[in-house]
């Protein structure tokens, strides 16, 4: 039966090389069991870095498990006829298997800095006055959209001409869509009006939880045009798996042209739908007090 | 009294409020283990949505919420999320190893009587059944359950409007977790009460087994760590009834309901839970780890390899426990700064762990390997923690976990290290420990029939989630389907599904098993497996007070297969040379 025992232990490591092989041709193929494609230029190096690590745990995965195998195998009482080996251990084995990891482990640590703080710690700057990037005056880039994440759909507004969010200029997005010009650097800003919800958008490697009382900064360059899901990552009640959304990847001049259709939409807006007005209304108590827009919204709201 | 009077209350206070730590050790194991039943009944409703979605359950369905036609609504999905993590955390898990193993093992194996404070040991079993009732009783409330997950995070889990789940089931289930958490922390001061004075003579530190060092390590986490989740429960709770509103922001709302003005933070919660949720997946496996280090010694007749290592990664592990909570929260709009000292003591957290591994894998090369049930397990054991500790690693990467934080690869990562490592371990000890505690041994036969289906199948379950999580699919979502990225995921979900179902199926072996063996099992002797420990040396089942002769600690508890001894054991109370020569004796250098 010993064989038996080691051949079922030998099955894991090889069971599970093969599922991951076969996870990994997946890659580009139609059925998704694998990070789907990255259009995110600011996030190339989380794929690299989870390949790294992966390849790294795969290596011992495979090790400790061919050595689990292997004694298993040898050492079986029925078939080993050579005394037991009385050691109660090995000082240096057990300063080896510790350093080793330990170097491996920490350099990873250190290794990993850079692609944290390019994805979450650094935002984007623009110049200052004096018109030079990388001098003391340079200002964090403004966000050029706003999520209003809510029990259990994504409402989305743009920053307009002057750039600025909370302004007069402000655009109302489409319910569950957010368009982003391609290849430019887009800052968001998210805020939850209810609940926690985590804005997570596979292709861009990006993911917030959005958490009400507060906003989060977000960040990325989207650079191949198309449509990508955006999903709720946090559970957020009932209709959690419901919570999808759009990310519309498109030209500059495609995406002005959407401004500018939901600009016309906007000034045609039936005032009189509750469920933007109570949005904006809650938003504007948050920021304590936001542009006209959101004061003649609340008023709608509060008439009705 | 009368006499029937009489017999009455002896036979009340000795199975029923009985103080001996082995009478409440085997109530907190028949305990554990019903609702280890109810727990995975959970886990098949939650695989049958996800391979089946939305159709009627057959059989079960109708019997079970006849309420929506005997298929599962939404807000039941949440609860039944919920629920399931609630019950195999709270009330399976943590108390079997902690308590059933903990207050059967920890007197026996140190040569101790009792515990220190057998009424606390008591009132910490009746303790759990507040706990029991309370939560019991969410699953009649609708939608069936609370449903803002075992995390419960506000402002979901308090604001009552914002779900169906979030009402009176939410608030019998933060009482339900208050109530678990004053239970063990009874237990947790009576094992360290216990092993710190109460040891037998020669019965050092560095003599005891791995076992009780790891409950050793697990009752001061406990200690610790469940005063934060216990008053964090009790402040949820008052933000609940009382409008506290420590968890809940200015103009808090959901569902239309009128604003609070809450002034606390929802981060607060995720803070004071994950401080002790960390720690507890600790005290999920420190002990597991203890009895798997002890039974790999004992089949593979060999000394463990490295017992002082062992005991030092042990303390680290715990340690290093308590600083790494964030890496729970690596997206949850805490400062990223402070995600880098989470990401690095996480990392080193694994250090320890994997020192374990190799020792384990020391213990089994050059020694002479039984593969006896306690030992499959145990070996499966290693075989499955390797998975979950390197999973781990990827998770613990703050850019990478940032894409698979909330998908399947969390779910395959914490089922690894809990159904593949700490059940596991469970299954290990209960069959290893059950002569001593009934007398009678389980089938082997079927032991073995048993850790084959389990282990196959669970490996089948558990390892293709990883690529469900590479792809992205979200935990908790009642129907990932209707998103295209998630589409074509339904195949592999029904192969997941089909293994757990075999997989539960394959636990009926196990069940009649030990309740057959228990009338009907094959009787032995104190020692049925050659081991060392001390509680071999003691009757099986031992008696009230445990030993019938004063034990008296010779040595450590691995003397295995020693070429000097007439036998291939040494059991820890045999007289003789303190300690004879060994090629490589730690021992020697260290008094
Ligand atoms: C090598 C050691 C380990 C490392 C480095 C590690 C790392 C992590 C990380 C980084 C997470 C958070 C992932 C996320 O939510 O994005 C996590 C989750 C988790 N880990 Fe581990 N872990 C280790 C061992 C264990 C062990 C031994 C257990 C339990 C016995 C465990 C149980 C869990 C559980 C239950 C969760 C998920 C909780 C939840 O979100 O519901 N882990 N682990
Ligand atoms: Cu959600
Ligand atoms: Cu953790």
């Amino acid at each position: 039966m010993g064989r038996f025992w080691s051949l079922l232990f030998l099955s894991v490591p090889v069971l599970g090389t093969l599922c991951y092989l076969a996870g990994m041709l997946t890659r580009s193929g139609p059925l998704a069991l694998w990070f789907p494609e990255n259009v995110n230029s600011m996030a190339n190096e989380v794929d690299q870095l989870h390949d790294l690590i992966l390849a790294l745990i795969g290596i011992v995965f495979v090790a400790t498990g061919l050595v689990l195998f292997w004694f298993t195998w040898k050492y079986d009482a029925s078939v080993n006829d050579q005394p037991v080996r009385f050691v109660h251990g090995s000082h240096k084995l057990e300063f080896w298997w510790t350093a080793i990891p330990a170097v491996i482990l920490i350099g990873l640590a250190i290794y990993q800095l850079k692609v944290w703080s390019d994805v979450k710690i650094r935002r984007p700057m623009l110049a200052g006055l004096d018109g030079q990037m990388d001098t003391a005056d340079d200002q964090p880039m403004p966000p050029q959209f706003e999520v209003v994440a809510r029990q259990f759909e994504w409402r989305f507004r743009y920053a307009g001409e002057d750039q600025l969010l909370d302004t007069v200029d402000d655009i109302l997005g489409d319910v569950n869509e957010l368009h982003v010009p391609v290849g430019e650097i887009q800052v968001g800003s998210l805020k939850a009006a209810d609940v926690l919800h985590s804005f997570f958008i596979p292709a861009l490697r990006l993911k917030s939880d959005i958490v009400p009382g507060s906003q989060q900064i977000v960040w990325f360059r989207a650079d191949k045009p198309g449509s990508y899901e955006i999903v709720c990552a946090e559970l957020c009640g009932w209709g959690h798996y419901k919570m999808k959304g759009r990310l519309v990847v498109e030209t500059k001049d495609e995406y002005q042209l959407y401004l500018q259709s939901l600009r016309a939409k906007q000034y045609q807006r039936d005032f009189s739908q509750p469920s933007v007005a109570q949005v904006y209304e809650r938003d504007s108590g948050e920021t304590g007090g936001s542009g006209p827009l959101g004061t003649n919204l609340s008023l709608a709201g509060g008439a009705q | 009294m009368s006499n029937s009077t009489r017999s009455v209350w002896g036979w009340l206070t000795t199975y029923v409020f009985a103080r001996d730590h082995k009478i409440i050790g085997l109530q907190f194991l028949f305990s554990t283990m019903l609702w280890f039943l109810v727990g995975g009944m959970l886990a098949m409703a939650i695989r049958w949505q996800l391979a089946w979605p939305w159709q009627n359950m057959p059989i079960v369905g109708p019997m079970l919420f006849s309420g929506e036609g005997g298929q599962i609504s939404p807000e039941f999905y949440t609860s039944l999320v919920t629920q399931h993590a609630t019950v195999m955390i709270f009330f399976v898990i943590i108390p079997i190893l902690t308590a059933a193993f903990g207050n059967y093992l920890i007197p026996l194996m140190i040569g101790a009587e009792d515990m220190a404070f057998p009424t606390l040991n008591m009132m910490s079993y009746w303790m759990m059944w507040p706990a029991f009732l309370l939560i019991g009783f969410s699953f009649f409330v609708p939608p069936y359950g609370a449903g803002a997950g075992w995390t419960s995070y506000p402002p979901l889990s308090v604001l009552v409007e914002s779900s169906p789940g979030s009402g009176l089931a939410q608030t019998l289930w933060l009482g339900g977790v208050a109530c678990v958490g004053v239970a063990s922390m009874m237990g947790s001061v009576n094992y360290l009460t216990t092993i710190i004075q109460m040891r037998a003579p020669g019965m050092t530190f560095l003599r005891m087994p791995m076992t009780v060092w790891g409950l050793f390590i697990t009752a001061i986490l406990q200690a610790f760590a469940l005063p934060v989740l216990t008053a964090g429960a009790v402040m949820q709770l008052t933000d609940r009834l009382l409008g506290t509103g420590f968890y809940l922001p200015e103009l808090a709302s959901a569902n239309n309901s009128p604003a609070v003005s809450g002034g606390g933070q929802p981060l607060l919660w995720q803070h004071l839970f994950w401080f002790y949720s960390h720690p507890a997946v600790y005290i999920m496996i420190l002990p597991a780890m203890g009895m798997v280090s002890d039974i790999i010694a004992t089949f593979s007749r060999k000394p463990l390899f490295g017992y002082k290592p062992m005991v030092l990664a042990t303390c680290t592990i715990a340690g290093l426990g308590f600083v790494v909570w964030g890496h729970h929260m690596y997206t949850s709009g805490m400062s990223p700064v402070l995600g880098i000292t989470f990401a690095a003591a996480t990392v080193a957290i694994a250090i320890p762990s994997a020192v374990k591994v190799f020792n384990w894998l020391g213990t089994m090369w050059g020694g002479k390997i039984q593969f006896s049930s306690p030992m499959l397990f145990a070996i499966g054991f290693v075989s499955m923690f390797i998975i979950g500790g390197l999973s781990g690693i990827l998770m613990a990467s703050t850019p990478v976990d940032v894409v698979i934080h909330d998908t399947y690869y969390i779910v395959a990562h914490f089922h690894y290290v809990l159904v593949g490592a700490a059940t596991m371990g469970i299954f290990a000890g209960t069959y290893f420990w059950f002569p001593k505690m009934f007398g009678r041994q389980m089938s082997e036969f079927w032991g073995k029939a048993h850790f084959a289906l389990t282990f196959i199948f669970i490996n089948g379950t558990f390892f293709p989630m990883h690529l469900l999580g590479a792809g992205n699919m979200p935990r908790r979502y009642a129907d990932p389907y209707h998103f295209e990225l998630f589409a074509d995921m339904l195949p592999l979900n029904r192969f997941i599904t089909i293994c757990a179902l075999a997989t539960m199926a394959s636990q009926a072996i196990f069940m009649l098993n030990f309740l057959g063996s228990i009338f009907f099992g094959k009787r032995v002797g104190r020692n049925p497996w050659n081991s060392n420990t001390l509680e071999w040396s003691a009757p099986s089942p031992p008696g009230h007070g445990n030993y019938d002769f004063q034990p008296i600690v010779h040595r450590g508890p691995y003397e295995y297969g020693n070429p000097n001894h007439p036998r291939d054991f040494h059991p820890q109370t045999e007289p003789g040379p303190e300690d004879l020569t060994s090629p490589l004796q730690e021992v020697s250098h260290e008094s």
